[in-house]
């Protein structure tokens, strides 16, 4: 985990771009979260002072959204999708396969640091399930040995 | 110089398109060919892509579904002047899957390429928008309630009666906002169109400002999306570069401006409400109705909160007149639904059509049965939130009326297929299971009602007490159904029931006589 210190700056100068925008927590949480990969527990108390909100409740907010983490995410992210199509496709074997293959279970990352694993409901992909993401691309009709095959890839980067 | 379509779909892309293109592109100049490929939308025959799609002096020639290793044959084979190789398919639009479409709403998808604002125009594009500028707000509405459009995200809330009440509602500040939050399994009609044609929906919610006086509009997408993010940002950026977007539209002296906001990872914010509170930068907790978010809506004013296909429908109606529209259809489903094939089928993908064809007909006729080959035994139309059909009721019509009729839901026209190896247990379980990951916690029936659920049909699967089990299941579903604050704790009961009810035998239950 790094020093927040060293981040708080990028912190600062979102919420600084941020300041005149309606509704901007979730925009500034994105630009967070897309710039040092996660949501410093330590950042809240400076975006709560700029926005004039309680801790507790920018807090609430990055709790209640799945896609929001305030610990640091392996060098890529993996998620699978869970919902009713990629089921009808076998994608509870290939989730089975993807936690046995990694060694973790969802919301966890590997020791090396190279993946995280993260379930996700639905990613517009149904018509050609099992389908998951690694970082932002996606893939479709993903058999354990394609899976297989494409963190090989991922993990040789 | 020949110019050839490749997807940029989200769905070719997981298939591999973007290898296509590069291997195209690299075996082509190493042959001295000069090629130029266009990244259109998908045409929605995704068994057949990545498809390649060759201009030629008789129309396009398609090629699917091709992988890299087919290039080389494929330039080999003469494709570039549309030759005879064995993943040739003709001219796509004469399949029957695409030929028996009634396309309005999906007229250029796979046609044009999304982001070039030239494009649509020469496509018809922004004809609606004209017409709207030359009509009273009311005069629009009227349009729009004329052609008998209801809300396609899944509620079927008549549009023009929504648009009709923000009008009516004095204001300073009103707002558009379209829920691009499509996280039902299943459905990619939204994305499809967000990807593949962005201009229609910003066209149609341009025509909504004008409509009701908004001068502002939000597209809440949601961040499983980042393809549809880069489409739209780049079409509203060419729209605000050429007059369509911003403070004079076309010298009309009309405003609106129009932004992307992205959700993040809840499916509660598909719910207006919820999703009111997320754009606000709030957590996504429903609230209670009234007051209508038309009345009371984004940052309190009085806002219309629709579907993608329902603002992106609008177009065509305001371009051909909502009598055109109005004549599609049957009863009180009037226009086309996108339908979206997907699951266990094996011709998966986006089948537009006037409302009232049956769902044998789309199941065997278009989708070829299951991919897997078995029977298919379950079929979950309308999202995780709709009912489980069996093969006694795929005679009926694809109709709002229709399904409400056998219990069950149309909704967003998302069809998912399951062959005859499913445990309907364990869907009905991951029903209730889904409700708990995905509750926002606001009503007691949806929070605590949802983890009992999953205990109780894990009791009757264990054999624990079955009749007395079931007899709870039945009454804590009751109290889901009639308590719940929203659709999310209120439907829910109607996957658990439909397989409780279709499939006893697979919760160890005697089958129906």
């Amino acid at each position: 985990m790094q020093d927040y210190q060293t981040q708080k700056s990028t912190v600062l100068d979102i919420l600084d771009k941020h300041q005149a925008m309606p509704g901007n927590l979730l925009p500034i949480l994105h630009g967070i979260q897309d710039t040092l990969g996660y949501i410093p527990p330590a950042a809240v108390a400076d975006i709560a002072n700029a926005l004039q909100l309680s801790k507790a409740e920018v807090h609430g907010v990055i709790s209640f959204y799945h896609y929001f983490r305030d610990t640091a995410p392996g060098k890529h992210t993996v998620r699978i999708c869970r919902a009713e199509s990629c089921q009808s496709m076998n994608g509870k074997a290939l989730e089975n396969h993807a936690k046995q293959h990694l060694n973790i279970d969802f919301h966890e990352t590997t020791a090396d640091g190279r993946f995280s694993l993260e379930p996700v409901y639905c990613l517009g992909n149904c018509a050609c399930s099992p389908s998951i993401t690694i970082d932002n691309e996606v893939f479709g009709r993903v058999t354990p040995e394609k899976f297989d095959q494409l963190l090989a890839c991922k993990g040789a980067e | 110089m020949t110019r050839l379509f490749i997807s940029r779909d989200s769905t070719a892309l997981s298939l591999g398109a973007e290898q296509v293109v590069t291997a195209i592109q690299q075996q082509a100049a190493a042959k001295g060919q000069s090629v130029e490929i266009v990244r259109n939308g998908s045409r929605g025959l995704f068994w057949l892509e990545p498809l390649v799609e060759v201009e030629t002096s008789e129309g396009r020639v398609a090629y699917g579904p091709v992988e890299v290793s087919d290039v080389a044959s494929l330039l080999e084979a003469g494709a570039l002047e549309g030759k005879q190789h064995p993943l040739y398919l003709g001219n796509i639009e004469e399949l029957p899957y695409f030929k028996n479409q009634d396309r309005l709403t999906f007229a250029r998808v796979g046609l044009t390429d999304p982001v070039n604002i030239n494009d649509y125009i020469a496509n018809d594009g922004y004809r609606g928008l004209k017409n709207a500028l030359n009509l009273q707000p009311a005069e629009i509405v009227k349009q729009v309630t004329d052609s008998g459009l209801r809300g396609r995200g899944g509620a079927a809330f008549p549009t023009g009666i929504k648009w009709n009440t923000v009008l009516n509602a004095p204001a300073e500040q009103k707002y558009i906002v379209c829920n691009a939050d499509e996280g039902d399994s299943g459905t990619f009609s939204d994305r499809m169109i967000m990807e593949g044609d962005p201009f229609v929906l910003i066209e149609g919610m341009t025509i909504a400002g004008l409509a009701v006086g908004a001068t502002q509009g939000y597209i809440y997408l949601r961040v499983e999306y980042p393809h549809a993010q880069v489409a739209l940002n780049q079409a509203i950026a060419a729209a605000y570069a050429n007059g369509y977007l911003g403070d004079n539209i076309q010298n009309s002296g009309k405003t609106f401006n129009l932004e992307v906001r992205m959700g993040a990872g809840a499916y509660i914010c598909g719910e207006e409400t919820s999703l009111l509170e997320s754009l606000e930068g709030k957590r996504g907790l429903v609230r209670f109705k009234p007051p209508l978010p038309a009345i009371v809506g984004l940052f309190g004013k009085p806002t219309i909160v629709n579907n993608v296909i329902s603002l992106a429908s609008v177009p065509v109606i305001l371009d051909k007149g909502g009598d055109f529209y109005r004549d599609y259809g049957m009863g009180r489903s009037r226009g086309t639904l996108p339908l979206q094939l997907a699951g266990n089928i094996k011709h998966p993908g986006l089948f537009e059509a006037a409302f009232g064809m049956t769902l044998r007909e789309l199941l065997y006729e278009y989708g070829g049965g299951s991919a897997s080959g078995r029977p298919i035994r379950a079929v979950q139309v309308g999202g995780p939130l709709g009912a489980y059909v069996h093969e006694g009721q795929f005679d009926t019509p694809l109709d709002y009326e229709a399904f409400a009729a056998i219990s069950a839901v149309l909704g967003h026209g998302g069809i998912v297929v399951h062959d005859d190896t499913v445990n309907m247990a364990d869907m009905a379980r991951y029903a209730m299971e889904f409700c708990v990951e995905e509750s926002c916690g606001k009503c007691t029936p949806c929070r605590i009602g949802s983890t009992r659920g999953v205990e109780v049909i894990d009791r009757i699967v264990e054999g624990v007490e079955k009749d007395k089990n079931t007899v709870l299941l039945r009454d804590l579903c009751n109290t889901m159904t009639y308590g719940s604050l929203c659709a999310m704790g209120g439907m829910t009961p109607f996957p658990v029931l439909s397989a409780l009810n279709h499939f006893p035998e697979d919760f160890g239950l005697k089958s129906k006589a």
